[in-house]
Formats: C-alpha cells, sequence, structure tokens
C-alpha cells in the first residue's frame, strides 16, 4: 500500500525513513521531534525529501533519482492535521464537499454514509468557529475520507483534545478502520492511542526508524522507551469480554492463557478489547498466595531474566501462549531464585489494568 | 437638503462615475500586487514597494504633472493609447478617474496586502491536500478569507477617489461636466463671488458621502471577519 525511503536534512535534524505500510492502522509512533510528521508531510508531498522514494498503492509519487514529484492536490492522499485545519469561511457541509471542486470528490451515497458514521448530521450547516475540538476533529476526518484518498494520514488527531473528547474520537476512528477500507497512517506518541488502534507500529527517534512490526510485538517490547516515562515496558495482550460484573464494576477478559479481572472496561461482553499490562504492575510469587487483594493470579513460567541498570530486572514470563513482563528488583531476583525454566505465578492487581486507550 | 443645481448635481455624478471606475480598475491590479508583496520575494521587492506607496506620500501635483506627463496626448504612453487603442485620457473624466485610482492604489494595497499576511498559510496547505491546484486554493481558499481587507482597501481607495484635487486638477484641468468633480466643484465656488453657498452645499454632501462610505465599510468589514472568524450567521456574542 506505502513504501517509503526517504532522507532529508533539515539543519541539524536528519530524517532518514524507510518502511512499508500494508492494510489497517500504521502507527509512526515517538516522541515529540522524532521526524513522525515530517514523515507523512513527505507522504503528502508537503515536504519534499533530498534523496528517496514514496510509492502508494504501487504508484511512484516521489522519485529523486527519476525526478517524480508529483504535486500534492494530485497525490490522493487524505490528510487530518492535528489542529483540524477547516476552512472557517465555509460551513461544514462546504468544508466536507471541499474536494468535489476539484474532481475529487465522491458520489452523494458515500457522503451520506461518512456523515452517518461520523455522526455530522447535525453540524452540517453550522460554521466551523463554534465547533467543539472534538466535532471539528471529526469533520476534519470526514473532509479527509470524502476526498478519494488512497490513503489517509492522521498526524496527531487528538493532541488538541481534551482526555474526554480523545476517546470519543478515538471511537470514530475505530470505526473508520472498521468500515472503510482505506489504509491510516496515524501519528501519536501516546502509548495508549498505539496500542488501541495500531496493526503495525513504526517506532520513531531522532529522525530514524528504530522497528516496525506488529503493535503487540514493538510495543511490547520493554528496552523500547521514546516517551521516558510516558512509555513504559510492558505486554499487549488482545482478550475478549467474557463478563460483565456490574456489581462491583469488574470485567472478566479471557485471553490466550487464561482470564483477567479488570476494572474500567467500557465494552460489551463479547467485544474485544486490547488491555496493556506495564511490566513495573506485575510482581511474582513461587506459591500461590493466600488472603491477598490481588485479582489476577496467574500461573506461568520464566523463559527470561535480563538484568537492567540501576538494580532494575526485567522477567519475562509466559503463560499460556501469552508473554508477559515483570520489573522487579536485583534482590528480589536473588531471593526468589529467578531463572529460565522456573514456575512462578504473576500477579496483577485488576485496577493496574486499562483498556488501551481509555486515557 | 437644498436642492442641487444642475452643475451641482453633473459634480457629483461625475464624482461617483470617477470613484466607481478608478476603483472597478485598479483593484485586481491591488489583489495582484498585494499579494506579490505579502507572499513573493523578488530582487527589487523593496523598491518596488516603495513606488506603490510613493503617492502616499508625493505632492498630488507632482503625480498629476508626471500624469500628464506619461499620459498626455504627446507623452509615451498616451501616444500610444491613443495611436493604438483610440484612448485619450487627458482632460478626459476617464484622466480624472486615472488620477483618483493612482492616488488611491497605495490605499488598496496596504489593506489588502496586510489580510494577506494574516492568513494561516497551513489552510492553504489542507487545501492542496483535497485536491486543490494553486489557482483553486488561491480562488477558493486565499481570496475569501482576506476578503475584509479587500472590502476595506477599496472602500478607503473609493473615498480617496472622491476627494481628490491636486493630481486631477494638474492632470485633466478643471473642465466642467468632464473633469470637474465635487472638490473641484467646491474650490471653483470658493473662487468665485457669491459662490459660498454652494461651496457649503457641496461640502456637505461631500461630508456625507464620506460618512456613508465609512459606515458601509464597518458594516461589510465586520459582516466579513464574522465570516472568515468561522462563525455562525445568527452568531451571539
Amino acid at each position: 500500500m506505502l513504501s517509503l525511503d526517504i532522507e532529508r536534512g533539515l539543519g541539524d535534524f536528519r530524517l532518514a525513513a524507510s518502511f512499508e505500510a500494508g492494510e489497517g492502522v500504521t502507527a509512526l509512533f515517538g516522541r515529540s521531534g522524532a521526524g513522525k510528521t515530517s514523515v507523512v508531510n513527505a507522504i503528502a508531498g508537503i515536504l519534499r525529501p533530498d534523496r528517496g522514494r514514496v510509492a502508494i498503492n504501487g504508484e511512484t509519487v516521489f522519485d529523486s533519482t527519476l525526478g517524480i514529484d508529483v504535486p500534492t492536490p494530485k497525490r490522493r492522499v487524505g490528510y487530518v492535521f492535528q489542529e483540524g485545519r477547516l476552512f472557517p469561511h465555509l460551513s461544514v457541509r462546504q468544508n466536507l464537499n471541499y474536494a468535489g471542486m476539484f474532481s475529487r470528490g465522491m458520489p452523494a451515497s458515500e457522503f451520506d454514509h461518512v456523515v452517518e458514521l461520523l455522526g455530522l448530521r447535525e453540524l452540517l450547516d453550522r460554521r466551523p468557529g463554534n465547533l467543539s475540538g472534538g466535532e471539528k476533529q471529526r469533520v476534519a476526518i470526514g473532509r479527509a475520507l470524502l476526498s478519494s484518498p488512497r490513503l489517509l494520514l492522521l498526524d496527531e488527531p487528538l493532541a488538541s483534545l481534551d482526555a474526554h473528547r480523545k476517546g470519543e474520537v478515538l471511537q470514530y476512528i475505530e470505526l473508520i478502520r472498521d468500515e472503510v477500507k482505506v489504509p491510516i497512517v496515524y501519528v501519536s506518541h501516546a502509548v495508549e492511542e498505539v496500542v488501541r488502534i495500531a496493526d503495525t507500529v513504526v517506532l520513531m527517534a531522532a529522525g530514524t526508524v528504530l522497528a516496525v512490526g506488529p503493535a503487540e510485538e514493538v510495543m511490547g517490547r520493554p528496552d523500547l522507551r521514546p516517551g521516558e516515562g510516558k512509555f513504559e515496558g510492558g505486554a499487549v495482550i488482545d482478550a475478549k469480554v467474557v463478563d460483565q460484573d456490574i456489581e462491583h464494576d469488574l470485567a472478566t477478559l479471557a485471553f490466550d492463557g487464561g482470564t483477567l479481572t479488570a476494572t474500567n472496561v467500557d465494552a460489551l461482553i463479547g467485544e474485544p478489547v486490547r488491555v496493556r499490562i506495564r511490566a513495573r504492575d506485575v510482581s511474582i510469587a513461587l506459591e500461590r498466595p493466600q488472603r491477598i487483594s490481588i485479582q489476577n493470579v496467574l500461573q506461568g513460567m520464566v523463559v527470561d531474566v535480563t538484568a537492567g541498570s540501576s538494580g532494575i530486572v526485567d522477567v519475562v514470563i509466559v503463560v499460556g501462549a501469552t508473554t508477559l513482563r515483570s520489573r522487579v528488583t536485583r534482590r528480589a531476583v536473588e531471593q526468589l531464585g529467578l531463572k529460565r525454566g522456573l514456575g512462578v505465578y504473576a500477579l496483577v492487581k485488576a485496577v493496574s489494568l486499562s483498556r488501551a486507550g481509555a486515557a | 437638503m437644498p436642492i442641487l443645481t444642475p452643475e451641482e448635481q453633473e459634480a457629483l455624478w461625475l464624482s461617483l462615475r470617477v470613484a466607481f471606475w478608478s476603483v472597478a480598475v485598479s483593484l485586481p491590479f491591488a489583489v495582484a500586487v498585494g499579494y506579490a508583496l505579502a507572499r513573493a520575494s523578488f530582487p527589487g521587492k523593496t523598491l518596488f514597494d516603495a513606488a506603490v506607496h510613493l503617492p502616499l506620500v508625493l505632492p498630488p501635483v507632482v503625480v498629476g504633472f508626471f500624469l500628464l506627463l506619461l499620459f498626455g496626448r504627446r507623452g509615451p504612453i498616451g501616444a500610444i493609447l491613443e495611436q493604438w487603442f483610440g484612448i485619450v485620457v487627458a482632460f478626459r473624466w476617464t484622466g480624472a478617474a486615472l488620477a483618483a485610482g493612482i492616488m488611491g492604489f497605495p490605499l488598496m494595497v496596504r489593506a489588502i496586502r496586510l489580510s494577506f499576511e494574516t492568513i494561516d498559510r497551513k489552510l492553504e496547505a489542507a487545501a492542496s491536500t483535497l485536491g486543490a491546484g494553486r489557482a483553486g486554493v488561491f480562488l477558493t481558499v486565499t481570496l475569501p478569507l482576506a476578503l475584509p481587507g479587500v472590502i476595506t482597501g477599496v472602500l478607503l481607495s473609493f473615498a480617496r477617489s472622491l476627494g481628490e484635487f491636486g493630481a486631477t486638477i494638474t492632470f485633466v484641468s478643471n473642465i466642467p461636466g468632464e473633469t470637474r468633480t465635487l472638490p473641484l466643484a467646491i474650490y471653483t465656488y470658493t473662487q468665485t463671488p457669491a459662490g459660498d453657498a454652494a461651496a457649503m452645499r457641496l461640502s456637505l454632501l461631500a461630508v456625507l458621502l464620506s460618512l456613508a462610505a465609512l459606515y458601509i465599510s464597518e458594516v461589510l468589514v465586520r459582516k466579513a471577519a464574522r465570516r472568515v472568524a468561522g462563525e455562525d450567521a445568527l452568531a451571539r456574542h
């Protein structure tokens, strides 16, 4: 779908990125200044790389050696900017129909579909100035979708929203991902968003790509900490809601290896959810503890013990077919004699589990 | 309001016609020059900028004199216009419109340029991702967003045209019915014995016209500003 290999020098900053993105959502993930926005700008043709090649659906839109540089309006890339960038002098309807003026429009049926999908019916005759942040982003997404895009670029679309709106807009983006078959490149520095929405993750730092791979894999790696504090190593688990205990406000999630009890899961029974368990929230016991408040006691086996810096050790535990990570002190490792092959119990507090993306 | 004599009416209509055409013809040029000054960088830009503003600071008589030299029937441009297009501006009302247009040009350019400069260029980038080429972006985003400045420029230059005196009288003289606009008529009356009453009537008229122009400009600009700020038509404040 998208293949990219570009280089560009901007003063002290050098961008050298190369990756391929397929169906579904590809997240460009990394801290601010990693070069994520430069990459999407290069895809859209807003930024011109010094060297390299960009191809969308097999069509080369930029190639420095062949001298190809398709201008932005002809690239057919839908772009949702961080600040929405709705045209203030046009109504919501006119914003949505904007691409239609330049033969990039879509049939009326598609217009209705997108308007329904994003819940824009009520807003059509309003002007952007009085819309809330979340409404603006929904219109911006609709406007990009209605420009016959081959690829949708979302550059930190939630960054300027408060926590409540974030969740709301994220739900709409998930809806787009599932309903509209257009590949999405999603730029973000927020772990929770990326974990929740991405199929593939491209991890960037200082203008280069550090890792590319399936979301569960890249986001689970403990060594990748681009957000310094914000990002903390852990495991990402795909699970399914099997029970909701309304009385205690708890959900039971089934995953490949057992069940988890979690709070704060706003999902229906049968709905798939992705949860993230941070390594520092996982404790280890050698025997099944009795009379303890911890709700999740998972039987597993240590498969790796990696000493980190300043007395910290990362222990990898497999539970069924799922890999968990636990971050403990070196003293704890010595006291328990943790080593590869040892049977252990991983302890996870229910309150530390949250549905990815639920801010 | 005292009824105007036919002579006075003539001066009024002539003034309005001169002002209208001076604005109508100079507007496209002012948009182009304002856009170039706001966006383009080219060698000699500072000099060009200064040249555009020259009529604002030069004595109007000097502008009128230069116009006479250039556009007179024997002047380099005037001769070409007459020979090739059969257009004569010297001592005609069209010449008065030319003089008024040139005197009002810097005011119009300034207002339009300022408006272009305040436009968020990110909106233009957004438009290009949606399929708009350069001309499309200009016509659907840039120009509509610059509308308040364009309106201000038009009204300022219109008012300036109504008041133009020095360049007009120097270039096209003071011919009743042809180049005697309101200010020239007022001047003529003040030079005529017993012309004070007529001069006063026309002066009051000039005040009314200027007030009306400023009022209309204010209303239109406010409306346009609301529009480019993205507010609903019935927005409350």
